[in-house]
């Protein structure tokens, strides 16, 4: 669950709380720390406090409970001009009235840097997002992504160790997004600098972050690294939000270490790994990631437990075949295949058997 | 364009009809279609507004009160152009006085004089009475009637009222009249108000557009920010004055501020003025700007508040994040992008300023009344509308050039007014 909060992080949340009205809890109990040069992302479904949090850290709310602390110091009560944190918003707040050299030199100037040297750091920071021929421009000028990398230059450019963003790629094109995804990565690897940063697209957490904390209902459900994400959910929400997830209800048949047998609803036994359920009988969920099912009889995995299914749906998607099942009286089973030399096609009203490792079936507290 | 350095080839349609021909057949009727639509606003503002303007403005120009009845005078002073009347133009003035009697516009005529030099009005309209009875030689006649008829400047009025089409009123308006010899010079110190009265209303009229900025900017910053709950409600404060009458407003405003006013008995009541030293509140420049900033508040806290909503908080935040304190995120951030709305705003409470008339008529006294009080005078009691006309047509032509100045340096598409 929820990781105890190492007071040697560089930044550490030691349980924050925040209401707006004083009586919702918008944040619960949040006990994070975040390693120096660490890439964080908070990921999570809209309204679940993302942004709450980044604006805590960045000193525009205040947290109605507890500390956090930056490098070693609490700065609840430091006002956030004096908090020395870049910050990247969602849709750029890049200032109209000024140039795009104006605005890079804005952080600058009010920090009192004289005026060549302002200029070496804004051609320097302008260069490192590859835009030093656009420095006369207005921000309406500008398209989106390059707005988008103005707005990242202008908060590195008076070299903050911290740097938050929230959503700063929500606006941007799916290819765009891929690129800038890669062009911030690069800069936090080789700048080394510590960044938060928040989103909802939980493919774009799993590729650029050294851990993911996903966020729901005001509490951090699990914070992980991405492949542990993946792999390992903590718990059905989790599961749920990260990745494609088939689920199927039953009841603990059996349980012993890291193995347990699940009767579903409909009859039939398969096999499981129990993740936080600890009683027979119990009620569970087993999560079963898509790509992990097999149909073939001659490759099914050591230990499997086949089960029937229907073939109700087969939709072809380029690298990947997509095929939906009625598996256990649920018409919303969907297996990937890869497109491979030979693969086969399934056609619907098919029937077949299905099955999978123990390992991939994770029973979960439903 | 691939052939952007060949030269230019006529587009066509695919049934061969040069393209523009094409577009313009097709929008013709499109735009029949909108002209029909807004020609009853065209024909009511013009019937409303251009026409009687104009009307009005071109009396400041032309006066025919004189040359209309004067034809002999008139063709006298064609013929010659020396100052000094001989027999001649004496006999042309009694025979045009004799006509005058008798289509009794002898007052016309010496009204029109009157605006040049006071007190003549009535010398034309006795001379009239008598002109049948003159006889020749017409100057002693004349002379014996009334010295006055001798007078140079007198002559000179006269000669400069013949054409009717005269500049005499915008000198007027510039505190200027015909002098003895003929040509226009300063008019004494004690009549000269027209000046003084413009300077006075342009520089009124900056410090209570100045007081609105002052006053309106937090108002307009909190209805921009405020949750909408409390902001619907300061919005009808804020609004409340426009439902309320212009005459009641200003009168508790005089009920309010008067020497036995309210507030002048709260603070003798409290004891900081003594009974005998009264604040003079009401009555004069103070009682003008204080009822006509509260009068023209509005104005200025509306366009700034549109320009406001549409600013994003996360521009403040924005810099607040780079370091900035708040004082320097309100200078460089905030404050530039309420630009237009400063304009708008500015030039808005400038111009209702300027040609404001009731409240600085009730409250302003002797010297907190504006130019348009004296328009208002000339239009309804002196009743000479060619000097109103050409004072009106200086405020206009001056709040133009103002207008143009703006344009200039800020843009009036910059211009938001909500
Ligand atoms: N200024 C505020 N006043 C009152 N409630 C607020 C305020 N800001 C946010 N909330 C509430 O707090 C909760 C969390 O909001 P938050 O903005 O942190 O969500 P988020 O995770 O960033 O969502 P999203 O992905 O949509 O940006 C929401 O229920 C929201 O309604
Ligand atoms: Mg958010």
């Amino acid at each position: 669950m929820v990781t105890q909060p190492q007071s040697d992080g560089f930044v550490v949340f030691d349980h924050v709380q925040k209401s707006y009205d004083g009586e919702t809890l918008v944040v619960k109990d949040l006990n994070l720390s975040i390693g120096k040069g660490e890439f964080l992302t908070m990921l999570g479904p809209s309204g679940s406090g993302k942004t709450t949090c980044l604006m805590m850290l960045a000193g525009f709310e205040t947290a109605t409970h507890g500390d956090i602390l930056l490098d070693g110091r609490p700065i609840n009560t430091v006002p956030p001009h004096k908090r020395g944190i870049g910050m990247v918003f969602q849709n750029y707040a890049l200032f109209p009235h000024m140039t795009v050299g104006e605005n890079l030199a804005f952080p600058l100037e009010v920090r009192g840097m004289g005026k060549s040297e302002r200029e070496t750091k804004v051609k320097r920071a302008l260069d490192m997002v590859k835009m030093y021929d656009f420095i006369n421009r207005r921000p309406a000028q500008l398209s989106g992504g390059q707005q988008q990398r103005i707005a990242l230059a202008r908060a590195l450019v008076f070299d903050p160790s911290l740097v938050l963003m929230d959503e700063p790629l929500g606006a941007l094109d799916k290819q765009l997004r891929e690129h800038m995804q890669f062009e911030i990565k690069h800069l936090h690897e080789s700048l080394g600098i510590t960044v938060v940063y928040v989103t909802h697209d939980q493919s774009e957490a799993l590729t650029m972050s050294d851990r993911v904390a996903v966020f729901n209902d005001g509490r951090i459900q699990q914070l992980a690294p991405p492949n542990e994400l993946y792999e390992r959910p903590d718990n059905a929400f989790v599961a749920q939000f990260i990745g494609e997830n088939n689920k199927l209800e039953g009841v603990i048949e059996e349980i012993s270490g890291d193995k347990a047998k699940v009767r579903l609803a409909t009859g039939e036994l398969i096999a499981a790994t129990p993740v936080n359920v600890t009683q027979k009988g119990e009620k569970t969920l087993v999560s079963i990631r898509p790509e992990r099912i097999e149909f073939k009889p001659e490759m099914m995995p050591e230990g499997a437990y086949m089960i029937d299914a229907e073939v109700l749906e087969f939709i072809y998607m380029g690298d990947l075949f997509r095929t939906r099942l009625r598996v256990a009286g649920h018409d919303d089973f969907v297996i990937k295949s890869r497109n491979t030399q030979g693969q086969t096609m399934l056609r619907p009203g098919e029937k077949i058997k299905i099955g999978w490792a123990p390992a991939d079936a994770r029973a979960l507290q439903p | 364009m691939s052939n952007s350095d060949t030269a230019p080839e006529i587009l066509r349609t695919v049934d061969g009809q040069p393209l523009k021909e094409a577009l313009t057949r097709a929008s013709r009727s499109a735009r029949i279609r909108a002209f029909l639509l807004v020609l009853p606003l065209l024909v009511f503002v013009l019937l409303t507004f251009v026409v009687p303007i104009g009307q009005m403005l071109s009396r400041s120009v032309v006066d025919e009160k004189f040359s209309e009845n004067m034809l002999q005078l008139g063709a006298w002073f064609a013929e010659n152009d020396s100052l000094i009347p001989d027999e001649a133009a004496y006999a042309a003035l009694v025979a045009d006085l004799k006509v005058a009697s008798a289509q009794r516009s002898a007052g016309n005529v010496g009204t029109r004089i009157n605006y040049e030099l006071p007190g003549t009005r009535s010398m034309f309209t006795s001379a009239a009475r008598r002109a049948d009875e003159m006889a020749p030689p017409f100057k002693e006649a004349m002379l014996a009637q009334d010295p006055k008829w001798a007078r140079p400047d007198l002559w000179a009025a006269m000669r400069s009222a013949s054409a009717a089409a005269t500049l005499n009123f915008y000198q007027a308006a510039l505190d200027r009249q015909i002098g003895a010899d003929g040509t226009f010079e300063a008019a004494p110190e004690n009549v000269q108000i027209y000046v003084k009265l413009f300077i006075r209303t342009f520089v009124l009229s900056v410090v209570i557009t100045g007081l609105c900025l002052l006053l309106g900017f937090p108002i307009a910053h909190l209805l921009a920010t405020l949750p909408l709950r409390y902001a619907s409600l300061l919005m009808i404060l804020v609004l409340l004055p426009f439902w309320t009458s212009l005459l009641v407003r200003t009168t508790s405003w005089m009920v309010l501020l008067q020497g036995q006013g309210v507030i002048n008995d709260l603070l003798v009541w409290a004891g900081i003025v003594g009974d005998d030293g009264r604040l003079e509140m009401m009555y004069n420049q103070t009682g003008t700007i204080i009822a006509m900033t509260h009068i023209l508040l509005p104005f200025m806290i509306l366009p700034l508040y549109s320009v406001m909503k549409t600013i994003p908080p996360s521009y403040a935040r924005a810099a607040r994040s780079l370091g900035a304190t708040s004082w320097t995120t309100f200078r460089r951030i905030y404050l530039p992008q309420t630009v237009s709305g400063i304009g708008a705003g500015g030039i808005l409470c400038f111009i209702l300023a300027v040609g404001y008339y009731i409240t600085p008529a009730l409250v302003g006294g002797a010297d907190g009344t504006l130019i348009s009080n004296q328009i208002a005078f000339h239009m309804q009691k002196s009743l000479n509308w060619s000097l109103a006309a050409a004072l009106a047509a200086m405020l206009l032509a001056s709040v133009l050039v103002l207008y143009w100045a703006y344009d200039r340096m800020v843009g009036i598409d910059n211009m938001k007014l909500g």
